[in-house]
């Protein structure tokens, strides 16, 4: 199975107001897809019918060669597990620390009892976003770029095979960009993810993209490597890289 | 004003139905195995236990006030006697179990609705969803349970408190020894005074937890509707308090006093 994620002219309407206009698009075992295109374009509406949080109006949408919109509830959630989710502003549980956000995925969704299996798993995911000394802090205490770390070593800690980032550099300072940009690279690196990273950031989609789409309208205007649509003649897709 | 009706209705009847649809989850959700029990715990020492002062300065003043109340009008009569009678029947039957649930729900079901409201809008409930966890058992059902649990008990906490501000009253301006009070107080109430007031207590609890975790679960996307979602929680609960206060009373003296 070469292909994990099959969309298939994809429609989808928010009260009678289309927002998704058919979308076909594949991404292959081991890629970095990002998707780029005007806010409100429905980039983020895209990966939501991905994990099933939005159903299409049309179309398909297969992962790992299963039809999202015809699973049960046991159905999605075991895909669900196997994707990983990193949201605009990392959704990390406020009322919980550091540790309890780590530990909330491994307790609830994989049912692991063993504490000093959960407190490796932790350790191990924090490790490889650099936040070793964060374990014992609250959400509150960590400053943006560190959200979107943690957010990330929640979404590793299962060990994900597809991660979808929604903005991941949304808000942070060019050098934090960069250090989440390079993140993104290492984390595909050593899980072996397949990942589809939304943004605006081109500098984001230079360091990340094995191959760029360009959503315009809810259409899926051009694909192709970073060099290839940099020279495209369509004003539209140039005007992403003159920034 | 024909169509402002017609879209009054088809909101009531899609809030009706998105409230089913709710309780059904609940349901659901409630007899599923792996039951979020610590988290239960928490949310009962949240509600219940954070809950104590307000309850107990209320119930006090509730015993307290209600005594000065009826002082005058039954020592007219020459029955100053029966003041911890009819105090101890009033606060038992009725007044503490609605004004103690109302407090709730200004507290309690505010607090979940906003709660809940801000996780939804930041994302947290569906950062849940798509791991794979289920927010509806740990977020919805621990906290509604808890509710049903600790409101009785929060109720019977104000009443021993109101029997206590009622004999401070009764001590103002008249002159009765602990004892008389006390035992005076207990030969009145009876075990129909009590389950029906507790029953309708676990009621009033489940309202509670119901409308505040259904308000916050359907906030909108913004930090505005968190307050509305508090908002509207308190006046629904409140609102459904009352009418299910109503019917109980209806239901007790048919089959209870068979009146």
């Amino acid at each position: 199975m070469n292909q994990l994620i099959q969309i298939e002219n994809l429609k989808l309407s928010f009260k009678g107001n289309p927002v998704l206009k058919g979308i076909t698009l594949n991404v292959n075992k081991g890629e970095n897809l990002v998707v780029i295109g005007k806010s409100g374009g429905g980039k983020s509406v895209m990966i939501q019918c991905i994990v099933g949080l939005l159903t299409p109006d049309e179309g398909s949408v297969k992962v790992f060669d299963k039809e999202v919109s015809n699973l049960n509830e046991e159905e999605l959630k075991n895909l669900r597990i196997r994707i990983g989710f990193l949201f605009q502003q990392a959704a990390l549980y406020d009322s919980m620390t550091i540790r309890e956000n780590l530990s909330f995925p491994l307790t609830r969704v994989l049912r692991i009892k063993n504490q000093k299996e959960i407190t490796r798993r932790s350790e191990e995911a924090l490790d490889a976003v650099g936040l070793s000394d964060a374990m014992n802090k609250m959400p509150s205490d960590l400053s943006g770029g560190q959200r979107k770390r943690m957010g990330i070593a929640r979404t590793l800690i299962v060990n994900p095979e597809i991660i979808l980032y929604d903005e991941p550099t949304t808000g942070l300072d060019t050098i934090t960009s960069k250090e989440i940009s390079q993140l993104i690279l290492d984390v595909r690196d050593q899980y072996k993810s397949t990942a589809i990273i939304i943004t605006h950031d081109m500098s984001c989609a230079k360091i990340t993209a094995d191959r760029i789409v360009v959503l315009n309208e809810g259409k899926l205007i051009a694909a192709g490597s970073y060099g290839a649509l940099n020279n495209a003649e369509n004003p539209f897709i140039s005007s992403f890289f003159k920034y | 004003m024909k169509k402002n009706n017609r879209g009054f209705t088809n909101k009531i009847l899609e809030e009706f139905g998105d409230q089913s649809l709710f309780f059904m989850s609940f349901l659901r959700n409630t007899f599923k195995s792996n039951f979020e029990w610590n988290e239960l715990i928490r949310q009962c020492y949240l509600t219940g236990v954070k809950s104590l002062n307000i309850v107990i300065l209320t119930g006090f003043v509730l015993g307290f006030v209600i005594t000065l109340q009826f002082q005058p009008t039954l020592n007219f009569f020459g029955a100053s006697g029966y003041v911890p009678n009819m105090v101890a029947v009033s606060i038992v039957r009725e007044i503490s179990p609605v004004i103690i649930s109302l407090i709730c729900a200004g507290k309690i079901s505010s607090g979940i609705a906003a709660e809940l409201g801000s996780m939804k809008v930041t994302e947290q409930i569906a950062a849940m969803d798509v791991s794979g966890a289920n927010p509806n058992q740990y977020l919805v059902v621990t906290r509604i349970i808890a509710c049903t649990i600790m409101v009785p008990i929060l109720v019977l906490f104000a009443d021993i408190c109101a029997f206590l501000g009622g004999y401070f009253g009764m001590n103002i301006s008249g002159n009765m020894t602990g004892t008389l009070y006390f035992n005076k107080t207990f030969e009145t109430l009876v075990f129909s005074d009590l389950f029906p007031a507790l029953a309708k207590t676990i009621f009033f609890g489940f309202i509670i937890g119901f409308q505040g975790c259904y308000k916050g679960f359907h906030a909108n996307m913004g930090t505005e509707s968190v307050g509305k979602a508090a908002n509207a929680a308190v006046v629904a609960a409140s609102v459904w308090i009352i009418i299910a206060d109503a019917l109980a009373v209806q239901l007790t003296s048919i089959f209870i006093y068979n009146q």
